[in-house]
């Protein structure tokens, strides 16, 4: 009777660990059935923070110019200011400028020897405008046989106002610039621009022309 | 010295592994993409990348991609063969040019205009915060100049589109401010005047291409002088603005 239960004991527990070898063993050739269908595209990659708002735009460009402004009447002598650009399409752009000059004595006012007709303070002429500008003309330049860049030449017209003679002034600009980029975000540039604006400061109203040219160092952010 | 400013140099421009990480990487997706000398459609292609090779994208300037492939080739791409190409997760790269449901869905926009200012001219810059498609709030500033006077205004103005999806789309404006008239000095002596200063206006405006909107309008101004008579005066104005 002993032995039979035994014997019992014996196959149930043989049962059992057969029944668990081959549950180990199915479970085992599952898993080498995932390692050998391996995903063909691992989900696992790196996903990097950086996103398409983080591509450096560099649409704005900021400069400074100096050059030589005649001022009708008042002679010509050394301008400078700054501008500011926004490239709105790669034809387009609007720019922002501020110049000042000092201007001289009229040729009436050396010649006569009389009174002055205007004070120190008021011989300062100033300027503001916002213009809109077109690449009429991109092309490169080459400098040598290892160097070759980018250059525009660009028409400008826009609207402004001048301060001069203790007065301020509607302004009309038109011009024509040249600009040559040095590298990616450094561009020198050429410029002439013609002012124009109303006055009757030496008697009968007319309209002036004040031309200048510069050159400018610009930088694209 | 010389130590100091290359150390100063090095902190930088230097370390180039570390900056050859900070580009955008991106995989070609279109058959093939072509690489410009300048940022325009004149320039001459001088180099082809293929599908699948990766691309570190430099910088970008209006419609134009500095690009660099992996054997260092630069140049300039459109964005017309870029949008279909992939960062290295496998999303579409995000370089959609503004359109005009950008105009939409704006927040920002700045403008200027010019025109005429009962006889004299005027020049206005302005400043705009769009709540819905709807309405917006408007900051502007305007010079005069005439041959009595001079001034300047400030002005803060809620504009109304009835019609967002029009091309050409109407608004209306109502706003106040402060007005400082200066006759000029060769005159008999005026006193300077600021005076307080209520508009109505309307106009149109439409949609160019990428930032860019034209704008015309017309606003009634009603001074309100400390004299018996309020000044009313009528101004014209035409520009342009970019939204962003």
């Amino acid at each position: 009777m002993e032995t039979r239960i035994l014997i019992f004991l014996l196959r149930a527990t043989l049962l059992a660990s057969l029944a668990a070898t081959s549950i180990g063993c199915s479970s085992k050739l599952v898993d080498i059935d995932a390692d050998q269908k391996e995903p063909v595209i691992d989900a696992r990659v790196d996903r990097r923070e950086i996103k398409a708002a983080d591509i450096d735009t560099e649409d704005f460009e900021l400069g400074i110019f100096g050059g030589f402004m005649s001022v009708e009447d008042f002679g010509s002598n050394a301008v400078y200011g700054a501008r500011l650009a926004y490239h709105v399409t790669e034809g387009i752009f609007v720019e922002a400028s501020y110049g000042r000059t000092d201007t001289e004595e009229t040729s009436f006012e050396r010649l006569s020897g009389g009174a002055p007709l205007l004070s120190d303070d008021d011989r300062l002429f100033q300027y503001y405008d916002i213009s809109l500008g077109y690449n009429l003309l991109p092309g490169e330049v080459f400098v040598g046989s290892n160097w070759a860049s980018s250059s525009d030449l660009y028409f400008i017209l826009g609207v402004g106002n001048t301060s001069f003679a203790g007065d301020e002034f509607f302004t009309i600009n038109f011009g024509a610039g040249y600009r040559v980029l040095v590298n990616d975000w450094i561009a020198v540039h050429l410029d002439v621009r013609d002012r124009v604006f109303s006055t009757d400061l030496l008697g009968e109203k007319k309209n002036v022309n004040n031309i200048e040219f510069n050159f400018g160092l610009s930088f694209f952010f | 010295m010389r130590i100091l400013s290359a150390i100063l140099l090095f902190a930088c421009f230097g370390n180039p592994a570390y900056a050859n990480t900070e580009f955008y990487q991106a995989v070609v997706a279109d058959p093939y993409i072509e690489l410009h000398t300048g940022p325009g459609q004149g320039y001459p292609i001088f180099h082809v990348v293929d599908e699948g090779e990766k691309i570190d994208i430099i910088k970008r300037r209006t419609s134009w991609f500095r690009v660099r492939t992996a054997r260092g080739v630069k140049g300039w791409v459109s964005i017309s063969q870029l949008t279909r190409t992939l960062d290295t997760s496998g999303e579409p790269t995000d370089v959609n040019d503004p359109g005009k449901d950008d105009f939409t869905t704006r927040r920002w926009e700045m403008g200027v205009l010019a025109g005429d200012f009962e006889g004299a001219n005027v020049i206005s810059t302005y400043g705009a915060y769009s709540f819905t498609a709807n309405i917006s709030a408007e900051l502007s500033f305007s010079q005069i100049t005439g041959d009595i006077s001079n001034g300047w205004m400030v002005n803060a103005n809620i504009i109304h589109v009835p019609f967002p999806e029009w091309r050409v789309m109407p608004f209306l404006t109502l706003g106040t401010g402060v007005i400082r008239i200066e006759p000029k000095a060769t005159l008999v002596q005026v006193e300077d005047r600021t005076d307080q200063i209520g508009h109505v206006g309307a106009g149109i405006r439409t949609y160019l291409s990428q930032r860019f909107v034209f704008r015309a309008e017309y606003k009634s101004y009603v001074v309100f002088t400390s004299r018996d008579d309020n000044e009313e005066v009528d101004e014209w104005k035409l520009g342009f603005s970019f939204f962003f």
